[in-house]
């Protein structure tokens, strides 16, 4: 096999090939691979890789990131029905790619549910499709290939994805010159896939990819599984018939290092000899003689050092920045908020009417409407329509009812400052976790905003779920001047953001009113006041329901002229608890 | 398979009991529920829901890739089989009353006992993606267009009655969905009135969820109709994690010579399931004991008294599995956390975890 000179001792580019080589001996196994990288050349060429690498008779498609169930599952092929006259069902694109990969770009964009649904699939080898009358199980076995065209660490693909694709490879730092085609023979990878069934691997060898997981801080189970299969598919690619210790290092160098949450505790007395280009190079192609000068270390530290050296730099600086296991937590994409807003509410059922003027026509419906009389239509000498093998009528016509609910998302802008933070921080944190339990039953989101020293910031974006709001809460600190005019216009500046995506924004600040830090960050009560009331009166134009919390031990009267300006509702509550906190908000939200 | 014969006859070997089934895993091979390594809430959990299904459904909440998933389909391989009335489009249990199945049921004729067949437990599984009309039921469309016969096509409701109802990342479920789940899952019957159609059919299922809390809660109404919650955590040292992965690369290289090496255990499980259901009824609770649950759910402050009933039940069915005639405060102390944890009423202010809590109270309660 030739192929180019690496350009770094690991060259990324070349272990991004590999992968996609073993993707294409594997993909049922390995399940994909997540990659960053933007639409591009580089990009663009990596997927011929894939292309190429596949066998011609498996199916490589893209999933569109909005993609009907019916479509992606499958479902009632309406045309084909109405033409039959009998119920025809419709593939779905999850089961057309059996046995080849499945394309999505903007993974950072798919919503958990829609990622919910590909796992689904990718952990059972089947399709379940229980919709429009049809019950049917096909299986299909692929592998995903997401690309992650995200923007900073809030923008991730879903976690339940990357947790499942064997391969997190980042393209970003690779340039357009250093993307060289790599010759595939093809038949090659035929010949692995033949290999790949009866391939031997040594429980100490199994230990030592486990052991690297764990050293690297790989909390899943899934991902030494996923590694293991990538050794074997690797050994299959060389042609072996037991994997090897170079094909388990290759394999957690690309399974398992760009997982990593830490770096392994160092050893003293060990000076680990710095990786050589050579060393990774053969590695990956030839039997492990190379590992001479490495012999006296245990199996597991060689297999643990490689995969370390090749934990990518971004990681490690975001392991430096948040510490171990936060990294990417998050669930999924930005898109499910903004998604919700293009429906016009839920479907909740049919009812008899006639389509237009901003209904829409169920068909699924309608056609079980007509059914029931096909025989007696057929029977009453209609004149013969032409070709028609259903008679539909005026009266069987059904459309869709919506029921169109404004979701309600809260802000809360809390003043962390050092005059705050002491007194009300707890109860804060306390009010927004009540307020949460309550806004799962209504369905509604809530955010946070704190302010201090010199800045706002978004401590909880908008969201549902408890398990991240009690983690970004805890997590708040307090303490330094107060810039209420900055925080003032944070807040309103996300629920006009809130307001765009057609959901309602209701603000809730909890302040004491002292401002002390203007609107350019600097400190100076009068100049502080004044942007305060300033920022008060362009926000009482944004129209948001508003509720200032004075949160003071004696109640003062700047917090009451605050409100004032924004049109808030003002609320004193000296020695408030959670409870009645939560109890104010609710009547706020609910007005 | 006779009729008549008791559910305690030679259970078939994993793949026979599921062959020709529409439950999971009916087609390819699944990991033996012996085989999987730890996890030992999640499986005594769902044991006592198979002992006993009025205990209500299990609920697993996780990390990804600690095997919830796994653990259900196991079990589904698992369980002993139902006997059925012949020709019953629902499964019913030739046992109860007729009352039990509704008219459109025909299969029961006469006043003597109906015939009974052995059926594989149907274990079925409600996919994300789920049409109201398949998960209720609706008018059979193919009849309806071909024939332009009024048809009642049952659905996943219909198909999980006297099984299980299998719901991967429950917390995704779409609200439409959950709304129809409650009102069946409370009631025991589910009563059709579309297109036409107006009938009921009984549908008592035990309910069983798995999903990730990060991805979104469970809402309230819902995660009460679950008897137990269980908590499942990535193993964290290495032998365990070795062992899973072992286990799970054998079990992917050969499947069969695999599941052959874990027929003998599984079959094990199967007997102590059903020596435990045999043993059920007549398994006493103690007045004591009740004292000591009611005192529990007290000092939790749990609402209602399902707390309290679930402690009992799934107690009881705690000791029919394990051979005892009487449940105690062991058996109490084991399922207490399962229980409750998801019964707590949030407080802000302490922050320590449902689990945490419940474990306190147990200790308070039990060691006073």
């Amino acid at each position: 096999m030739s192929r180019p000179v690496p350009m770094a001792p690991t060259s990324l580019w070349e272990d991004a090939l590999t992968a996609a080589t073993l993707l294409a001996i594997d993909p049922a196994g390995l399940q994909g691979a997540v990659i960053r990288a933007r639409f591009g050349e580089v990009r663009d060429r990596w997927q011929a890789h894939c292309r190429a690498a596949l066998p011609k008779d498996s199916p490589m498609r893209r999933m569109p990131i909005g993609v009907p169930d019916g479509r992606l599952l499958g479902g009632l092929d309406l045309a084909a029905t109405l033409k039959a006259g009998r119920p025809i069902a419709e593939r779905g694109l999850l089961v057309e790619v059996d046995g080849g990969l499945l394309i999505l770009a903007m993974a950072e964009r798919m919503p958990a549910a829609m990622a919910a649904r590909l796992t689904a699939v990718l952990d059972n080898g089947e399709v379940a499709l229980e919709r429009d009358g049809l019950a049917r199980r096909t299986p299909s076995r692929f592998g995903l290939i997401a690309y992650d065209e995200g923007d900073g660490p809030d923008e991730a693909a879903p976690a339940a994805l990357v947790e499942r694709l064997a391969f997190l490879i980042d393209l970003e730092p690779v340039r357009d010159q250093e993307a060289e085609a790599w010759p595939l023979d093809a038949s090659e990878v035929l010949a692995a896939r033949e290999r790949l069934g009866s391939i031997d691997c040594d429980p100490d060898l199994i230990s030592a990819i486990c052991g690297t997981a764990m050293a690297l801080g790989v909390a899943s189970v899934r991902a030494p599984i996923l590694a293991l299969r990538a050794a074997r598919a690797a050994a299959a690619l060389a042609g072996r018939d037991a994997v090897t210790e170079a094909d388990a290092t290759l394999a957690s160098r690309l399974v398992l290092a760009p997982r990593a949450t830490r770096l392994p505790p160092k050893e003293q007395d060990e000076a680990p000899p710095p990786p050589e280009p050579e060393n990774q190079e053969q590695a990956e192609s030839d039997p492990p003689q190379e590992n001479d000068q490495t012999i006296d270390q245990p199996l597991e530290d060689r297999v643990l050092e490689a995969a370390t050296a090749a934990i990518p730099a971004r990681l490690l600086s975001e392991m430096g920045l948040i510490g171990a296991g936060s990294r990417r937590k998050g669930s999924a994409g930005r898109a499910g908020a903004a998604l919700k807003s293009t429906l016009r509410g839920r479907p909740i059922g049919a009812r008899a009417g006639q389509p237009g003027g901003g209904a829409r026509l169920n068909v699924i419906e309608t056609l079980r409407a007509a059914a029931p009389w096909q025989r007696l239509r057929r029977a009453t000498g209609q004149p013969k329509q032409s070709g028609a093998q259903v008679y539909v009528r005026k009266e069987d016509f059904r459309v869709t009812r919506f029921k169109a609910r404004m979701e309600t998302t809260a802000i809360f802008l809390v003043d962390a400052s050092g005059s705050s933070a002491l007194n009300r921080l707890a109860e804060v944190k306390g009010a927004v976790e009540l307020l949460l339990a309550d806004c799962y039953v209504r369905r509604d989101s809530v955010a946070v905003l704190a302010f201090r020293g010199r800045a706002a910031e978004l401590v909880l974006p908008p969201t549902r779920s408890l398990v991240r709001a009690k983690r970004s809460l805890a997590a708040l600190p307090g303490g330094g001047g107060t810039p209420l005019a900055i925080g003032i216009d944070a807040a309103f500046a996300l629920a006009d953001a809130i307001k765009r995506k057609g959901q309602t924004p209701v603000v809730i600040i909890l302040t004491d009113g002292q401002a002390n830090v203007s609107r350019e960050g600097i400190g100076g009560r009068a100049k502080a006041g004044e942007d305060a009331l300033a920022a008060a009166r362009q926000a009482r134009l944004a129209g948001v329901t508003t509720l200032l919390v004075d949160s003071a031990p004696r109640p003062q009267a700047q917090a009451q002229k605050l409100a004032a300006e924004m049109g808030a509702r003002y609320l004193a509550l000296p020695y408030a608890n959670a409870g009645l906190l939560n109890a104010a908000v609710r009547s706020t939200v609910a007005s | 398979m006779g009729n008549q014969s008791t559910s305690s006859g030679s259970p078939g070997s994993v793949g026979s009991d599921n062959a020709g089934s529409a439950s999971i895993g009916s087609a390819k091979p699944v990991f033996p529920f012996s085989a999987i390594v730890g996890q030992d809430e999640i499986k005594q959990a769902l044991l006592i829901s198979a002992v006993d299904p009025s205990v209500g459904g299990v609920l697993a909440l996780g990390d990804r890739g600690t095997g919830k998933s796994t653990a259900i389909r196991a079990l589904a391989a698992l369980l002993p089989a139902n006997s059925a009335v012949v020709g019953c489009r629902y499964g019913c249990d030739p046992k109860a009353s007729k009352s039990a199945c509704d008219a459109a049921c025909t299969a029961r004729e006469g006043a003597k006992e109906p015939k009974s067949i052995l059926v594989p437990v149907p274990v079925v599984d409600l996919p994300l993606g789920a049409t109201e009309d398949r998960v209720v039921g609706a008018l059979d469309l193919e009849r309806a267009l071909t024939d332009g016969v009024k048809a009642f096509e049952p659905g996943l409701l219909a198909r999980a009655h006297r099984g299980f109802l299998y719901i991967d990342e429950v917390n995704l479920l779409e609200d439409h969905i959950v709304d129809l789940l409650l009102d069946v899952a409370a009631s025991g019957e589910n009563l059709v009135e579309r297109e036409g159609l107006s009938l009921r059919h009984p549908a008592r299922f035990v309910l069983v969820g798995t999903g990730n809390p990060e991805e979104g809660e469970l809402r309230p109404q819902l995660l009460d109709r679950f008897g137990l919650a269980v908590e499942v955590k990535t193993p964290t040292d290495l032998a365990t994690r070795v062992d899973v992965v072992r286990r799970r690369d054998a079990f992917e290289r050969d499947p069969t010579a695999f599941l052959a090496t874990w027929a003998v255990k599984d079959a094990e499980i199967r007997d102590r399931i059903l020596a435990g259901r045999k043993r059920l009824p007549k398994v006493k609770f103690p007045d004591k004991a009740l004292e000591k649950a009611a005192a529990l759910c007290i000092a939790l402050g749990t609402d209602g008294l399902r707390g309290e009933l679930t402690l009992m039940r799934a107690a009881r069915a705690l000791a029919a599995l394990e051979g005892d005639m009487t449940a105690g405060d062991a058996h109490l102390r084991r399922i207490a956390t399962s229980a409750l944890r998801h019964r707590l009423r949030r407080n802000p202010l302490d922050d320590s975890d449902a689990t945490v809590r419940v474990d306190r109270a147990v200790r308070e309660v039990f060691d006073a």
